[in-house]
């Protein structure tokens, strides 16, 4: 028995994501071939600018920072039944409101000035997140519904702060932006000659917190309950909205901390100009990821390859970088129906009760 | 002062209004088959944008705005199709396989529009012709407002009756709600649970595939990454202020439209000083305010989202 649950195990997490990931490639070339490109000439291209290519390893790296943070936050939403899809309007009010505390002090010491950084923009993801919370808590408004109509507003909010004179746009720019953060703020480089940050360390770090979090503190315990089973929950005497409000919050923050990482780290101003994807690619990233923060980071690695090497493709081959959004709708197709690749495989079904990666309850209308 | 009166023109808000709750009102429709029938569809938002694509490179490529527009219709029921497959065979959870294809249009779209059509210099397919239907387009205010509009809005007027129809008056409606309010019951009266659902989702493929027809053939004549701006989400929020009806779904379509529309005058007529991005959120604010205050209210079908294996 113990044999059969281990290989299972092998199964659900190493052999049935892998499989998504070279299904989704195969899916992915094939639309290459459908274009009249060479896939084999693309791929080939999108991993000499992932790996190969001079300084490309590290700039994958740089590009999975914000993935590790984005992913875990929609993972620790699983874990809670909450599909926070708005990941990326939390992502720009994070860096909102962390970037507005890094270029407003000066004369503090690093470890001073950056901590207050990520904390302001952690909080600024927090809050934004928990409105969706707070709606589904207390009026049962879908966070599917609410998180989008989030991150457009929030779009609009950062392009207003950003554009307006007297709020955050710095003086004498050509294009609209904040003004730079202070030198103490600035995520320091930790490999020479590359963009590679200290984020990377901060990444790192974040996964073990995160699964401490949720598997060994009563605060997971409860996310965890309400996710499994609302009613269970609420009869063992939980605050179900109280639970909800705070995991949609977390899974903000943690949003929240890519945005301010990323701007400490790497742009060190933020722009009024947003770029797309971020939200849709947590979303990857964490169902890749089985909603296990461990997972988190193969699948972040993963996605920032493919980010990173997408725009050489691009460059190389003149196929769109919008290719690995087929990839990723593979790779969840694959991962969120078992059912697909073991009948590819030949596998035996699966044990009943395992196939969920979402312990979600479908309880409030979409 | 004469631009300053026509743009105050009711009838002309009205107008614009109308026209531009046209691609929420079949949005919305679409998701009303679906969910109704018990499949939640998150999709949308990506169905239009293939229809959208679809519809374009399809005139495009014939020199027919027509054979766009079909190819629209066609193109939102085959991606639709897989959104059947995922959660109705495959046993998805709905929320993740309308998030697969919201993902999967984006991909495809940019791919095929940076191969095909960005590179392309020679003129586009041009927009569809408005029609003024005889007589009644001369009537006083109801002529201009319903009398004198392009092909996607006035299927759109049409559809709201069919969908009405077809859904309280016929067999197949009943089968359709029952299938969502119930299923292991329907199944026990004999109704094939599987083959209602596919049918609403295709169909609701089809809806919202012609919704995104509005938007590369009707409005503006040419495609663009990303043109449907969440029309699709807010959509559904009309389907469920409407209470998963048709004329409300209308009614609250209406209602979104003309947030967007009167912001934006408030600005270029009354001069008011609020800036351009917070009237940009009325829209989406006004969706999210309503999504909460019509949840206690709405009567969702019982079964939505609740995924079921044939006994």
């Amino acid at each position: 028995m113990r044999e059969r649950l281990h290989v299972d195990w092998l199964i659900n997490s190493i052999f049935v994501p892998v499989a998504s990931v070279a299904a989704g490639f195969v899916v992915a070339g094939l639309v290459v071939a459908a274009t009249g490109a060479d896939p084999l000439l693309a791929f080939t291209s999108l991993f000499q600018g992932a790996v190969t290519n001079r300084n490309a390893f590290p700039e994958t790296l740089v590009s999975t920072v914000p993935y590790v943070f984005l992913g875990l936050g929609v993972a620790l939403g699983f874990r809670a039944g909450l599909f926070n899809i708005g990941a990326e309007g939390q992502f720009y009010i994070g860096a909102l409101s962390g970037v507005f505390i890094a270029y407003s002090i000066h004369g503090l010491p690093a470890v001073i000035e950056i901590p207050l950084a990520m904390v302001a923009g952690m909080a600024g993801g927090f809050a934004w997140a928990s409105i969706a919370g707070f709606l589904k808590a207390r009026f049962g408004a879908h966070e599917v519904i609410t998180t989008i109509m989030l991150n457009y507003v929030a779009f609009l909010v950062a392009n207003y702060l950003v554009d307006t004179p007297g709020l955050m746009l710095a003086r004498d720019v050509s294009t609209p932006r904040t003004p730079d953060v202070d030198v103490n703020a600035v995520l320091p480089i930790i490999v020479a000659g590359s963009r590679l940050h200290f984020g990377l360390i901060l990444a790192l770090v974040a996964v073990p917190l995160v699964w401490f979090l949720i598997e060994r503190t009563t605060i997971g315990f409860q996310l965890r309950a309400v996710g499994f089973n609302q009613g269970a929950a609420r009869a063992a005497g939980m605050s179900v909205g109280r639970t909800m409000v705070l995991a949609m919050g977390l899974s903000g923050a943690l949003a929240g901390a890519a945005g301010i990482v990323q701007v400490l780290g790497v742009s060190r101003h933020m722009t009024d100009t947003v770029a797309a994807g971020y939200g849709f690619d947590a979303i990857a990233i964490a169902l890749l990821a089985r909603s296990n923060p461990w997972g988190v980071l193969p699948a972040a690695l993963l996605f920032g390859a493919l980010h990173n090497g997408a725009s050489f493709m691009q460059l190389q081959t003149d196929v769109s970088a919008d290719l690995i959004s087929i990839v990723q709708a593979s790779v969840i197709i694959f991962i969120a129906a078992p059912a697909i690749v073991r009948w590819i495989f030949h596998l035996r079904p699966e044990a009943a009760g395992s196939v969920q990666i979402t312990s979600r309850e479908a309880k409030t209308p979409v | 002062m004469s631009s300053f009166l026509s743009q105050l023109d009711p009838v002309s808000l009205l107008s614009i209004t109308l026209i531009t709750a046209t691609p929420l009102t079949l949005a919305a429709l679409g998701g009303m088959m679906c969910e109704r029938s018990g499949v939640v569809n998150i999709a949308l938002e990506g169905i239009m944008l293939t229809g959208a694509f679809v519809g374009y490179a399809a005139a495009f490529a014939t020199h027919n705005l027509w054979l766009g527009v079909l190819a629209a219709i066609v193109a939102g029921m085959l991606i639709a199709g897989l959104h059947a497959v995922l959660s109705i065979n495959f046993l998805v959870d709905q929320i993740v396989s309308g998030t697969v294809i919201n993902i999967l249009a984006v991909g495809i779209t940019g791919v095929f529009y940076r191969t095909f059509i960005e590179s392309q210099n020679r003129a586009g397919p041009g927009t569809l012709p408005q029609w003024n239907i005889p007589f009644f387009s001369d009537i006083p205010v109801l002529g201009p407002i319903f009398f004198q509009n392009q092909f996607v809005t006035y299927a759109m007027l049409a559809l709201i009756v069919i969908v009405h129809f077809t859904l309280f008056h016929t067999v197949w409606g009943l089968r359709t709600r029952a299938c969502g309010e119930h299923p292991r019951a329907a199944e026990t009266a004999g109704i094939n649970v599987y083959f209602v659902r596919y049918v609403n989702v295709i169909a609701s493929g089809a809806l919202a595939g012609l919704g995104g027809a509005y938007f590369s053939l009707q409005q503006i004549g040419n495609f663009l990454p990303g043109m449907t701006g969440g029309r699709g989400f807010i959509g559904l929020a009309a389907m469920i202020f409407g209470q998963w009806t048709p004329v409300g779904a209308f009614l609250a379509s209406l209602l979104f439209s003309a947030s967007d529309q009167v912001g934006s005058r408030l600005q270029s007529v009354f001069h008011v000083p609020i800036p351009l991005q917070f009237l940009g959120m009325l829209p989406y604010i006004l969706t999210i305010v309503v999504v909460a205050g019509a949840m206690g209210r709405a009567v969702a079908p019982a079964a939505v989202g609740r995924l079921y294996k044939k006994s």
